[in-house]
């Protein structure tokens, strides 16, 4: 690395390198915040929903008197930007929704202020565009903008967090916070060739993320390397005992030390010997395009050259977890979008008869197709009668689909597979034919529902000359374990390095 | 099993949603379709399963804790209601509810 400052550059760095300049005081934050500050300002490809520079260079001036008062943390003045579902006292709120436009957050997401000036030190550059209220596989539910895939500024980026992955994939950002309720960190990793981490359900404290299926929802860190998520995670992660009851009582580890001291395998070196990845032979059947299977394959071919051992494992109600998902998320989404009502925030229609009327008219013109298709199915599965036909049948579904994964974790350590059936499709290709897209979420959902931790590492391209992503699912609490394997395959290959062609 | 445009009347109603004509129509024929693929969970024997909602249950029991029911929070009435559309010294306002 040259000694000269050169801030062209400083967009190609990830989180790692960049906190290393940061802390040789090579560049400051202030310089850094600029710079992609400027970036974001050209970009056309709808990643970003708000920015406010005045809000950023401040928190990039705090980071500087820090680093100047010689304290040394591993994400000190580093930017990031925030998927537009974590709530944010300097920058509105909108989880991508009309019904929320123009919203602002008393307080601070527990993840925001986690990572921002009260915690890590890093600097929010703005808030990300996503699938309202987080749902959806193509970004095309945002009631704002679609996102575009830099990849192919034709296709979709995934979903729900596709500005998170796009502003990754594009260097608008040096990592992006996300949330993935049936696949939306991993999918959306997938499709524009970043790393993403989904972790166990409860690692990451839910306060403050606007919530759309709550026994599901998590936030993880969206970056380029194993390395750059394992840094986030650790500082996004651990218990939040008086916000959120169901986060996990268990501390947040170091995921970054062991990456950083791992190094490269020299030929013939077998770092992963012992690791037994295991491969559902549901993820590998004709459901999944020929160019995905390959790229995943020549992956798995290179976990084995670095000693690991593939075994067949079985996951057999891998298709069930479709409807099983998409009976208990909008069932909880229904239930948790009932609070915008158009009394105390968002949206309240210019015209209506008396309260009642007020609700229907400002729901109805505040919720897009989506939002209102699924507060319908989960309405009508929780009504009166079909309760246990539905909701209680698809969460005893659930138990038996997570008993599954502990079966198949007793044959192996980590479970790999692709984690989307085709590369990123043409915007607009699904959007009428919800049906069509919820079968896509088929290879995310199940782990979702398990509550397991689940990654998307960069494995190749396919069709087209779009990325691919490799899925690892790890079992509960076992992300060190994950981002490991992630990090190794990282160091003997560089397609995490690869950047859209148009950058 | 297929929906009836009055299911749709009636769910949306339970959902303080209120459909357009056309869109009760569209609205029919998607969750129709998507109900058919529900129907797969039929197929599935659950007798004795228990219900799973904190999915880490399943390795272990999960305790949701309580908090000690004290005041934490400072008062943040006016962040709150900047964000309301209607409010009178410091209550929301709603359409008048009681005659």
């Amino acid at each position: 690395m040259s000694g000269g400052l050169n801030n062209t550059a400083l967009h190609e760095l990830g989180v790692a390198q960049l906190a290393a300049k940061l802390a040789a005081r090579e560049v400051s934050s202030v310089e850094a915040t600029q710079h992609f500050l400027a970036r974001i300002q050209n970009e056309n490809l709808g990643a970003f929903l708000a920015t406010n520079a005045d809000v950023s260079l401040a928190q990039a001036r705090a980071a500087d008197a820090r680093l100047a008062a010689g304290e040394r943390t591993p994400l000190l003045g580093v930017p990031l930007a925030h998927k537009d579902v974590f709530v944010t006292r300097d920058f509105p709120t909108t989880a991508g929704s009309k019904i929320l436009e123009n919203y602002r957050s008393p307080f601070d997401a527990t993840v925001v202020g986690r990572l921002g000036p009260q915690g890590a030190g890093m600097v929010t550059l703005g808030k990300l565009n996503c699938d309202e209220f987080a749902m959806g596989s193509g970004n095309d539910n945002s009631a704002y903008k679609p996102v575009k895939n830099p990849w192919d500024t034709s296709r979709i980026p995934g979903g729900s967090s596709g500005g998170s992955a796009a502003a990754v994939a594009a260097r608008l950002v040096p990592a992006a916070t996300g949330t993935d309720t049936g696949g939306s960190i991993r999918q959306p990793a997938s499709l524009t060739g970043i790393t993403g981490i989904k972790p166990t359900y409860g690692r990451c404290s839910r306060y403050g993320m606007v919530a759309f299926a709550s026994s599901l929802d998590q936030a993880g860190p969206m970056a380029r390397s194993a390395l750059d998520c394992a840094l986030l995670l650790s500082s996004m992660a651990g218990p939040d005992p008086d916000r959120d009851s169901t986060s996990l009582d268990l501390p947040a580890a170091d995921y970054a030390a062991d990456l950083l001291a791992a190094r490269p395998a020299s030929a013939g070196d077998k770092p992963l010997k012992g690791l037994r990845i295991g491969l559902p032979t549901q993820f590998f059947g004709a459901g999944c395009a020929p160019d995905v299977l390959a790229a995943v394959r020549g992956a798995l071919a290179e976990y084995e050259k670095l000693g690991a051992t593939l075994v067949d494992v079985s996951l057999p109600l891998t298709e069930l977890s479709i409807p099983v998902y998409y009976v208990i998320a909008p069932a909880e989404a229904s239930s948790n979008l009932s609070r915008f009502d158009g009394v105390r925030y968002g949206h309240r229609a210019a015209r209506y008869t008396d309260l009642d009327d007020m609700y229907k008219k400002s729901r109805s013109e505040g919720f897009g197709d989506e939002a209102t298709r699924r507060i319908m199915i989960g309405t009508y599965v929780l009504s009166h009668g079909y309760y246990d036909a539905y909701y209680l049948k698809a969460q005893k579904i659930r138990r038996l689909i997570a008993q599954d994964f502990q079966t198949a974790f007793a044959q192996c350590d980590i479970i790999a597979g692709p984690v989307s059936p085709t590369v990123a499709w043409k915007i607009g290709e699904k959007s009428d034919d919800p049906v069509a897209s919820y079968l896509a979420d088929i290879y995310t959902l199940s782990s979702s529902l398990a509550g397991l931790p689940g990654m998307s590492v960069p494995a190749g391209f396919g069709a087209g000359g779009m990325p691919v992503g490799l899925q690892l699912i790890g079992n509960y609490f076992k992300e060190a374990q994950l981002l490991g394997a992630a990090h190794q395959f990282q160091l003997a290959t560089d397609w995490h390095l690869r950047q859209p062609p148009s950058l | 099993m297929a929906l009836t445009p009055q299911d749709i009347a009636r769910v949306a109603n339970l959902a303080r949603l209120e459909l357009r004509p056309d869109e009760t129509e569209h609205t029919l024929s998607q969750i129709n379709g998507f109900f058919a693929l529900v129907e797969q969970m039929d197929a599935v024997n659950t007798e004795g399963v228990e219900p799973l909602a904190h999915p880490a249950a399943v390795i272990g029991d999960v305790a949701l804790r309580l908090r000690e029911d004290v005041a934490s929070e400072p008062n943040q009435r006016e962040a709150s209601q900047v964000s309301a559309p209607a409010v009178e010294r410091g209550l929301f306002l709603v359409p008048k509810v009681i005659e």
